[in-house]
């Protein structure tokens, strides 16, 4: 399956990232054999199999609704590039 | 042309449980910022989120009290989004699957009772906050609040109106007080409410292209936004132009809703099914243990109170909105056995002086004992219900009941026959002209000397016998 330039800059525009021509180009080339790769899944008959969304068979994990004290704030915001009064510090987030 | 607005309504609820849906941090409003999260909730690397079965039983408990169909096996998924209050990159969220689905909420419109659809309730994590500061070139983030437990209740496209969208937010709202699974406090942010909105001319079936309109945080503004974003979209098609789909805010100050003006890029969310949590699978018998744990709802307790008090549904219907109101009228109702008279007096004097004060029921000085005492006494012909009024804001205002409070204004309601005739006798005596008038056949005058006696006797006499002996006098 054959991957568009369109379609690689808008998966990379999603995840933020940054591409050079050269590597749009590369991209599309990886990223289509992958797809061609996954397709052949596709001749599989897979009438009145499930769809597996998770390889565990296990259910229900849950906890009990207790609170706990969790880190301090200078622990939180110890790798934080940059921070103010006690807050992560943002490039202004405009809208 | 003529237009019907078309509004389906997005309801984020903040659960009131103790700690986050994925960790065990504190879910606590108004701490100092940062100081309650952990290594889960600001997204560390090689982290398992383990899901609060709270969570889970709060929303169940909302399915259920909604009248919505609970899924057997449902399951978490992330919606991929960057944003600075979203630590890892992606929202837990629910998406196919969700953990209810298929009910409805009763609404009063004109009187009459109107299911609102409810489309689905899942569960997700709620984002941190960000502060905007006037430091320019900087916003700052606030992760205390990312990982709150909140269900997102979506409505079918029922509502047909701004007021049908209050009424039902109210209903909501008080259900979910009913059950204790949230505070629904808007004002703190518990309760927000994105709002979709198109209109289409009267009889149409299709529907329109609708805008959105984001994060409306009061019911006045929500009622506000919708009645301008309905102008706004019938102005554009009244001109011959066509409305776009987009996301719009609303602006309080000025009353309008203006365009985000975002890409719709951005909504490229990519859903796809949470690897790091397992299924929830969800038993008939954990849903019948959870059905039990409700208790009467506000639908439920509003028929009964038409049925069995005999109210109005409007009165029935304004006096279930909350479990506290209820309570005091049903303990008031019952005290002074005329549950009529008790909610006229709730719906008029009581809620309008709770109202001036921003009040709750709970707050209230006068006590259903108290109310009831009062009721009692203009039955029994011991206060008018004109003086009522005055006893009932004494009442009110200092705490005492209402026997003290009408001994020591002496508001005793006058009904002794020969006090009432002295009085008449005397007001006939100061108005010769008047009296002549009224036996000439100016039947009107009859309204004056009404007035004139009880203003002599300061309000007091019984309105009644002043009529009757009125009558007889002035003709003598």
């Amino acid at each position: 399956m054959k991957i568009s330039k369109q379609e690689v800059e808008h998966v990379a525009k999603l995840a933020r990232l940054e591409l050079a021509e050269g590597e749009k180009d590369k991209l599309i080339d990886q990223l289509s054999n992958i797809l061609t790769y996954v397709e052949t899944l596709n001749g599989l008959d897979t009438k009145g199999v499930e769809p597996t969304s998770h390889v565990l068979d296990i259910k229900n994990v849950v906890r009990d609704d207790v609170s706990a004290p969790g880190l301090p704030q200078e622990q939180a915001l110890a790798n934080a590039p940059e921070k103010a009064a006690g807050h992560y510090k943002v490039p202004k987030i405009i809208e | 042309m003529k237009y019907e607005a078309v509004i389906g309504l997005e309801v984020h609820a903040q659960l009131q449980t103790n700690s986050k849906i994925f960790c065990g941090c504190e879910t606590a409003f108004g701490e100092e910022a940062n100081t309650r999260t952990c290594p889960v909730c600001i997204g560390m690397p090689g982290v398992l989120p383990v899901l609060n079965r709270k969570a889970v039983e709060y929303i169940i408990k909302t399915g259920l009290a909604t009248h919505c169909a609970i899924t057997p096996y449902s399951r978490f998924a992330r919606k991929n989004y960057f944003y600075p209050d979203l630590p890892k990159g992606y929202q837990i969220s629910q998406y196919e699957l969700p953990l209810c689905e298929k009910g409805y909420v009763e609404i009063l419109v004109d009187g009459k009772v109107k299911r609102i659809g409810i489309t689905r309730i899942h569960l997700e994590e709620d984002a941190g906050k960000n502060l905007h500061t006037s430091e320019s070139g900087a916003s700052l983030v606030d992760l205390n609040r990312a990982g709150t437990p909140l269900m997102e209740i979506v409505s079918e496209p029922d509502i047909r109106s701004a007021d049908e969208a209050a009424e039902y937010l109210k209903k909501l709202r008080s259900i979910l007080r009913y059950i204790e699974v949230s505070d629904a406090d808007m004002e703190k942010g518990n309760f927000r409410c994105d709002c979709n909105v198109s209109i289409r001319p009267v009889g149409a079936k299709e529907y329109g292209t609708r805008a959105e309109v984001k994060n409306v945080n009061s019911f006045k503004f929500v009622q506000k936004a919708l009645e301008y974003e309905i102008k706004r979209q019938a102005q554009i098609l009244d001109e011959g132009g066509r409305v776009v789909q987009e996301t719009r805010l609303f602006d309080s100050g000025k009353g309008v809703t203006f365009s985000m003006r975002s890409k719709e890029e951005a909504h490229d969310y990519r859903y796809f099914p949470e690897p790091d949590l397992v299924p929830i699978v969800t038993s008939q018998e954990t849903v019948d243990a959870i059905r039990k744990t409700i208790t009467e709802l506000p639908e439920a307790k509003r028929e009964r109170f038409v049925k069995e008090y005999g109210l109005p549904e409007y009165d029935a219907d304004m006096l279930t909105q909350s479990r506290a109101l209820a309570a005091y009228y049903e303990e008031a109702a019952k005290l002074s056995g005329q549950p009529k008279v008790i909610s006229n007096w709730m719906m008029g004097e009581l809620m309008r002086l709770l109202n001036a004060e921003g009040k709750e029921i709970e707050d209230c000085p006068v006590k259903p004992d108290r109310l009831a005492g009062m009721v009692k006494m203009i039955s029994d012909g011991t206060i008018s219900t004109k003086i009522a009024k005055t006893v009932f804001e004494e009442m009110y205002g200092s705490g005492k009941d209402a026997e003290t409070v009408v001994k020591e204004k002496g508001l005793v309601q006058v009904s002794d026959s020969g006090e009432i005739e002295t009085i008449i006798a005397d007001v006939i005596k100061a108005n010769p002209a008047q009296h002549a008038d009224y036996k000439g056949g100016k039947d009107k005058l009859f309204g004056f000397f009404v007035g004139q006696v009880m203003k002599a006797s300061k309000g007091k006499a019984n309105p009644d016998l002043v009529n009757q002996l009125l009558k007889k006098k002035l003709s003598e």
